[in-house]
């Protein structure tokens, strides 16, 4: 069956519609489909990252004698298995309780396991002192290397007060 | 509220002159964030929704983003359909929080510049608009206003895992930054697949308005950042930034080559579809955005005098549905729409000649 709207390609798509009682068939090919802004069932915005997503997290960590636990979070009550379906958590508790099965995943999306960007100023905590803290630390090294020890000393006596910061 | 977004096809920030404005039609950059007690939009029930909306609301309306902008607030259910449809257009807002979203809000900009949606797939989503080539500049301004948001609300924060959103292809700086060109001189001289299978495998995303196969209707592409864990919003700026200014310089290139090389075969295919823009009584989008492509090289390569920039920006905008049915004041079906986009077109481009 060819489509009924361009005429030239396979019709892939079939259609029944009761609208007020009222039938109509529609054999369409995809691309008219598109056009004509037609639901497609099952593919309701086309194939999507997250279908894709759902094939990655649908996975195992191998090695483990895999024995299938319900891994559910305690706050909102999504398990393990719903999320592996949509690709979705329910809440930002969903990342601790299903913390373990993540690092693969993110692997896989984004080549990396851990933020390095910004960080929120109330609620980042002491992860910005921290990374002030590293940073000075390669700043104070690159100091040292080139026999700068009146600023390396100066660098030191930062650091410190920012330890005295997070451990007070 | 303010009308005004729903009856101007063209936002006000398009209307300032800006870089490379010649290939890249806009710059864009998308935070996303959440707030930490309550499960995210799709999770949670109605009430926890409301909550979040008017925790949301309540920092535009005091005033507190006045400092970056002037907002009003915009509570989706106070719109029609068809209001819904024209922000979607012009790009403000997305599907999703016009038609999904439950205790979907809007913050506007007056410029137009500033669109943060409320409740879609995370609770915040930060966008800023800038005209051109501007993408640090729309990062720098869109993390001002992270900030902002941040003062008064608790956002969802992992110490290792960085902001926590819905979708895990979000997580960490929780940012998509993202390049609107207009690219058809690659796309004539048949280099375009060849730079976007390369764009791909340096970590970003090609989409947008595609037609059938390769060919983008209205040759536009969207090139944006896939990847937002373990690298800094820095280095997502860059790496974007620096890929689509290569970009241009191909585009430019091929430009160049098709004025030197084939000067008449080109001008003649712009002024064709000048020709027809200026005549057909009825045209469906797909034409629409070919021709309006055309006429938009014809104004970049000085063959069009007659149009100014401006008018092609907003026959884009205002030739989809939902402005069409806007300025024609009713229900329209798709052979009335054609005919209505082709009165629209005509009557602009005679005005301006």
């Amino acid at each position: 069956m060819v489509c009924q709207e361009c005429g030239k390609r396979p019709a892939t798509l079939h259609f029944t519609k009761i609208v007020n009682g009222e039938k109509t068939e529609l054999h369409i090919c995809e691309a008219c489909a598109r056009e004509k802004g037609e639901m497609i069932p099952g593919t309701a915005s086309g194939f999507s990252i997250h279908n894709l997503l759902s094939g990655l997290l649908d996975f195992e960590p191998s090695g483990v004698g895999a024995k299938p636990e319900v891994i559910r979070c305690e706050k909102c009550g999504l398990t393990y298995a719903q999320f592996s379906k949509m690709g979705k958590f329910g809440c930002s508790h969903c990342y601790k309780e299903f913390s373990e099965r993540l690092d693969p995943l993110l692997k896989r999306v984004h080549g990396n396991t851990v933020h390095v960007g910004k960080v929120p100023k109330r609620a980042g905590g002491h992860l910005k002192t921290k990374r002030e803290i590293d940073r000075l630390k390669k700043e104070m090294q690159a100091r040292i290397d080139r026999e700068d020890f009146e600023t390396a000393a100066q660098l030191r006596d930062r650091i410190r007060e920012l330890e005295k910061e997070i451990t007070g | 509220m303010n009308k005004q977004p729903f009856k101007e096809a063209l936002s006000p920030w398009m209307r300032r002159p800006a870089p490379e404005s010649d290939v890249v039609l806009s710059s864009r950059v998308r935070i996303a964030r959440n707030l930490r007690q309550y499960p995210f939009p799709m999770f949670a029930n109605s009430a926890q929704s409301a909550k979040v909306m008017e925790q949301l609301l309540s920092v535009a309306e005091s005033g507190r983003l006045n400092g970056v902008d002037s907002v009003q607030a915009i509570r989706l259910s106070d719109l029609t359909e068809l209001e819904k449809l024209v922000l979607v257009e012009k790009h403000l807002i997305s599907p999703m929080l016009a038609n999904e979203s439950r205790n979907a809000a809007l913050i506007l900009s007056r410029n137009e510049d500033v669109s943060i949606m409320i409740n879609e797939e995370d609770h915040l989503r930060i966008q800023c608009l800038y005209p051109g080539f501007q993408i640090p500049e729309a990062w720098d301004f869109s993390s001002k206003i992270d900030d902002l948001f941040e003062e008064s609300v608790d956002y969802a924060f992992d110490e290792k895992r960085g902001y926590l959103t819905s979708c895990p292809t979000n997580v960490g700086t929780g940012i998509r930054a993202s390049v609107m060109m207009h690219l058809p001189a690659l796309v004539l001289t048949g280099q375009i697949n060849r730079i976007l299978t390369a764009v791909t495998q340096v970590g970003l995303a090609v989409r947008g308005l595609y037609g059938e196969g390769s060919e983008a209707t209205g040759n536009l592409f969207q090139i944006s950042n896939q990847i937002t864990l373990g690298q800094s919003e820095q280095e997502i700026i860059d790496n974007l930034h620096s890929v689509a200014k290569q970009i241009i310089g191909h585009e430019k290139a091929a430009r160049s080559k098709l004025m030197t090389e084939s000067r008449t075969r080109i001008e003649d295919r712009i002024k064709r579809s000048f020709g027809i823009l200026s005549y057909a009584t009825i045209i469906d989008s797909k034409e629409a955005s070919q021709r309006l492509s055309d006429i938009r090289l014809g104004v970049h390569l000085g063959l069009l005098p007659q149009v100014s920039l401006e008018t092609i920006n907003e026959l884009t905008v205002s030739t989809q549905p939902g402005f069409l049915q806007q300025a024609f004041g009713e229900t329209l079906s798709p052979e009335q729409r054609d005919v209505a986009r082709a009165q629209m077109i005509r009557t602009k481009l005679a005005s301006r000649a």
